[in-house]
């Protein structure tokens, strides 16, 4: 009897997924026992044609992390979702649209204009950007477009499950493997961590005070930490009380604030919003002038709020769309 | 002490030994007059009016003081021979001659028959009895007073002649002053009517007002001379059951009870704030509230309506609306004023038979006998001119309107401006709400509606409730109401809140918040902000929790819940986000 | 000022309302009551304060096509509940950041406080945030995934249940 096939595939992402599951170490071992690999473009030497030759359903699974946003990724993943029984989407990008889905606060004309023209360290005298298309010599170069919105995996083709985490923590991506391969998955369209916040695992929750009270809210780069206490309750904005838990809360011990790579719990619909609700109840000034005050010791709410999550969101981006020109 | 037994005429009596005479005389009924005596202050003798001849058994005598001269057994006082009189006549036709003439030394001179003192009169209107200094050391404590230079040139002075800094301005020199050389004058103007006739309190300690409950004096201790110097006290020597208690100080207790009743009232309105009626510049024109005070039969002038000059007035007029139906002050009607100022035009005409004028802009005369009333009015000849009073003035354009109060108003029946020259102006004033009606119901967590006045639940389906279990309203500080109507609506909320402490039960809010243990993480977002406290952090779980009893249903903590564990019963997220839908979607 | 909406090209703007129960709901029956007319544009969502209004109904709301939120509350120091609109007002202060950064007019959220007898308020608060948001014009935001861009597809509409998260995370 052949082992399940399995696919891994990146779109845009920075390769911490693919560290990620390097990360089971000897346990890669076993995962290669049980499953062939089929399609790992970081790591194994398949091709798409070889992808495009397979049957329809004969993958049994797909780990497709990144977020999409050039037609080749689309074309990707729309013929991943052809092949494959199961998609899961693996990582912040792909759940929920990730760090490259901050983009949306911008268009895609500022991404380029930005990369290309006012970098001062691209020297661009001839004021070229990318295309499509380029001919030159006879031979025809194409690249994938650009869109001008960056899009979680679920918002381009059906995904079954979600692997969240950013990376994904390793214990969890070995849970999910597991019941994978054992059959024993929830329901469809399930998260595959505990639906928990994080502070049900942190070793620092019992020394929160009873009334959490913040004046100003402090960045982990300009303020001293005590490294027993809540970082919350010291003005931090850890986002533990906001993310599911599973991953052992390793950047608390590491006396870091939560980022919230996990994503929200169930029940939670927008992500940065209700963070956004949670942190704002908690200030303590009354009057307009110094709750103004306390908001603006947050540098960055939206980025801070939606650092992986805009694309996900109920406004998915910024701004009104301008339809440009052919490139 | 020892006692001791004397004779005062003849009369024997038995005192307390190095007692004065003029004290044991004043016993036995025997008068003796004075003039520098205050029976709070140690006698000074300075006027020698008391004089008497004392004598002993042995045939001495000697003209002596009665108000400082000590008593010894075997004493014997004569008040009236003819060398007793001789002395005070002398001493009293001196002291008339260095001052000029006053009813208190002419009510002396008249008793020993004096008609004027042979030298003239002068001019000191102060005969330096030493009262204002006296009273000034030795009850008030504040020594701003005393004697100074000597001979012809004695007087009654401050430090230097210069403001006296120790002076607390209570006002007991001017009050003991027989003369009236000492003047206590109001320079901040402040609106006192009639104030011989004494309208209000003028001591520190008085009965509130007339008819008050208890009707017992009280110490206002802002003015009260002992709780600035620590003298005084005149009042606790005064009283013989001595029942004044000086340190009686103001408890606070705390009741626990199940409902509350807010009773508070109204406030009257300023009438100063009407400028071109003149209130506080004429002293005879005044408000409903003092008109009230002079009728009443236990005021200031016994019942009788008397401008200030003490005459009886021919021309009343009764302005109505002052301070409602006004877009400038309240715009609402105060609903009282037309009735009781008709029942103040038909008692001040009873008792003056003075040409009444009524302006009035509507007559507002509903309710059992109150239209019949006006009627009756009517026939009673009180003249009703419906205009909004313009103006009232002292300024006589014709001899008609001298020394009058001349009131100008648009009759609007007749279509033309009236000047009506009236002795007496009557100000119906308007009701408001009261000055601290905002931070009284804030204290209650209740809401005032738009005139200040506390809102009710249900202008028609719950008049006495609030939005606050438990607090209701009875009265005018729900809004202006006569008597009639305030006691009806007291009784309603008695009885409301009678039913809800009777009940046995309360019914609660069903909409409270819950949390769903599986998904809590005990983040302590939501027990930071709970006003009711109604979310513990369990000690063995440490998940939050919601006491169903406590919390009353606002949601708060729900919204700021990082992970949605917390959910309003009838409110919940997604009941919420179908609503959104539902009115986004299909319309 | 009222004018009935019988003119078929004029934009009529949606606005959705959150009114806290004890005041600005109150004020709104009041202005029923006595009468007073305003435009039909905003409807009333009733929540028993303006604290369980959690921001992320403002962005459904903005997300399934209305074209601005209205928030009343009581005023400061006159919650029903004591503080409930004190949170709000911190969570509308910090919102307010995030939209600017989305781009969306400061004037399709509001956050009035109006109390219990301000029914004329009501009237006015509406009038006024209509006639606004009729000149920001609409929204225009589940357009915006229609608008086929370069190389774009036309984004997989979700099932409706699922419309509302925006897909389930």
């Amino acid at each position: 009897m052949s082992k399940p096939k399995v696919a891994l595939y990146w779109c845009s992402s920075c390769g911490g997924c693919e560290e990620a599951v390097v990360d089971l170490a000897e346990g890669i071992l076993d995962v290669v026992a049980a499953v062939d690999i089929v399609f790992w473009p970081v790591a194994l030497d398949f091709k798409k044609s070889d992808v495009e030759a397979m049957a329809d359903g004969e993958i049994t699974l797909s780990l497709i992390n990144g977020a999409i946003r050039s037609s080749e990724q689309e074309e990707m993943v729309h013929m991943l979702r052809r092949k494959s029984q199961l998609v899961i989407a693996f990582g912040s990008c792909a759940h929920m649209g990730g760090i490259p889905g901050l983009a949306n606060l911008f268009t895609r004309q500022n991404v380029l204009d930005s990369s290309y023209h006012e970098s001062p360290s691209t020297p661009n005298n001839e004021h070229v950007e990318p295309q499509v298309e380029y001919s030159a010599n006879g031979h025809r170069l194409t690249l994938p477009s650009l869109w001008e919105t960056v899009k979680t995996l679920n918002q381009v083709i059906a995904v079954d499950y979600y692997i969240p985490g950013c990376p994904p923590p390793v214990n969890i991506i070995k849970e999910a493997l597991g019941a994978v391969l054992q059959g024993k998955l929830p329901e469809k369209g399930s998260v595959l961590a505990p639906d928990v916040p994080l502070c049900d695992e942190c070793k620092r929750r019992e020394s929160k005070p009873e009334q959490i009270k913040i004046d100003s809210f402090k960045r982990p780069h300009l303020a001293q930490s005590d490294p027993e206490q809540c970082l919350l309750a010291q003005g931090f904005i850890c986002l533990g009380p906001v993310t599911r838990k599973g991953c052992g809360a390793v950047c608390v011990e590491g006396n870091m604030p939560c980022t919230g790579c996990m994503g929200p719990t169930g029940r939670v619909l927008d992500y940065g919003s209700k963070a956004l609700s949670a942190f704002a109840s908690l200030i303590s000034a009354n009057a307009d002038d110094e709750i103004e005050k306390a908001a603006a010791t947050i540098a960055d709410p939206t980025g801070t709020f939606y650092r992986y999550s805009l694309p996900a969101s109920f406004l998915h981006r910024a701004g009104h769309v301008k339809v440009t020109g052919d490139k | 002490m020892a006692k001791v037994t004397i004779k005062i005429d003849s009369q024997p009596i038995e005192v307390e030994e190095n007692s004065y005479v003029l004290d044991a005389a004043r016993t036995l009924g025997i008068d003796i007059p004075t003039l520098c005596h205050y029976p709070y202050v140690t006698p000074y003798a300075a006027c020698r009016i008391c004089s008497v001849e004392a004598r002993d058994s042995k045939g001495w005598s000697k003209v002596v003081t009665a108000c400082n001269y000590p008593v010894w057994d075997g004493l014997e006082i004569c008040t009236n021979n003819t060398r007793v009189l001789g002395a005070r006549r002398i001493n009293l036709e001196m002291l008339m001659s260095r001052s000029a003439p006053h009813p208190v030394l002419q009510r002396l001179a008249d008793q020993l028959g004096i008609k004027e003192p042979r030298w003239g009169f002068g001019d000191n209107t102060c005969i330096l009895c030493g009262l204002c200094v006296r009273v000034c050391d030795e009850v008030v404590g504040a020594h701003a007073l005393t004697f100074s230079e000597r001979g012809i040139f004695r007087k009654v002075s401050t430090p230097y002649d210069q403001e006296a800094d120790d002076c607390i301005l209570c006002g007991a020199c001017a009050k003991v002053c027989p003369t009236g050389h000492i003047v206590f004058e109001d320079v901040e103007q402040r609106n006192v009517i009639h104030k011989e006739f004494g309208l209000g309190p003028n001591a520190a300690i008085a009965v509130p007002f007339r008819q008050s409950i208890p009707n017992i004096p009280k110490i206002d201790t802002a003015q009260c001379i002992h709780f600035t110097t620590g003298g005084c006290q005149v009042c606790s020597k005064a009283c013989p059951k001595d029942c004044i208690n000086f340190d009686d100080v103001e408890k606070s207790e705390e009741i626990d009870v199940g409902a509350i009743i807010l009773a508070t009232g109204f406030k009257p309105f300023d009438a100063t704030r009407m400028k071109r009626y003149g209130y506080g510049r004429y002293p005879n024109v005044i408000t409903s509230v003092e008109c009230e005070m002079m009728n009443n039969a236990s005021g200031p002038t016994g019942g009788k309506v008397l401008l200030q000059n003490g005459e009886v007035p021919r021309a009343i007029g009764v302005v109505h609306c002052v301070g409602s139906r006004d877009a400038a002050t309240n715009r609402y009607c105060s609903r009282v004023c037309c009735m009781y100022s008709l029942k103040l035009a038909h008692l001040v005409k009873e008792r003056t038979s003075a040409e009444v004028y009524n302006f009035y802009i509507d007559m507002r005369t509903p309710g059992k006998g109150y239209e019949e009333f006006y009627e009756r009015l009517m026939e009673e000849h009180v003249h009703f001119i419906r205009g909004r009073v313009a103006e009232i003035s002292d300024w006589a354009l014709d001899p008609s309107e001298e020394g009058k109060l001349t009131i100008r108003v648009e009759d609007t029946m007749i279509g033309a401006v009236r000047r009506i020259p009236v002795d007496m102006v009557i100000l119906s004033v308007g009701l408001e709400a009261q000055a601290d009606a905002d931070e009284v119901r804030r204290m209650f967590n209740i809401s005032c509606g738009k005139e200040g006045w506390f809102l009710e639940r249900h202008p028609k389906l719950a008049p006495v409730s609030t939005f606050t279990d438990g607090v209701f309203l009875a009265g005018a500080c729900q809004g202006p109401k006569d008597i009639p109507d305030s006691v009806a609506q007291a009784g309603a909320a008695a009885a409301e809140a009678l039913a809800l402490v009777d009940c046995g039960y309360v019914l609660i809010e069903p909409n409270t918040a819950g949390v769903d243990a599986d998904q809590c993480s005990g983040c302590r977002t939501c027990s930071a902000i709970c006003p009711y406290s109604a979310i513990t952090i369990l000690s063995d779980t440490l998940l939050a929790q919601v006491n169903e009893a406590l919390c009353k249903g606002c949601g708060t903590c729900v919204a700021a819940c990082p992970s949605g564990a917390l959910q309003q019963k009838h409110f919940t997220d997604e009941q919420i986000m179908q609503e959104i839908k539902g009115v986004l979607n299909y319309v | 000022m009222f004018e009935k909406p019988s003119d078929n090209s004029r934009f009529e703007p949606r606005i959705v309302a959150f009114f806290c129960n004890w005041c600005t709901y109150t004020a709104a029956d009041l202005a029923g009551t006595a009468r007073m007319s305003y435009l039909p544009n905003a409807r009333v969502i009733r929540i028993m304060c303006s604290g369980r209004l959690d921001p992320q109904f403002i962005l459904a709301a903005l997300r399934q096509g209305a074209d601005g939120v209205l928030i009343g509350g009581c005023h400061p120091g006159d919650c029903h509940y004591q503080e409930g609109n004190y949170k709000t007002l911190r969570r509308i202060a910090l919102l307010k950041r995030v939209l600017r950064d989305f781009g969306i007019e400061p004037q399709r959220v509001r956050l009035e406080w109006i109390a219990a007898s301000e029914g004329d308020k009501v009237q006015h608060v509406i009038n006024e945030m209509t006639e606004q948001i009729r000149t920001l014009g609409p929204l225009r935001l589940e357009r915006r995934e229609m608008l086929p861009a370069l190389g774009e597809q036309p984004v997989l509409l979700e099932e409706e249940a699922s419309a509302v998260g925006g897909g389930a995370l």
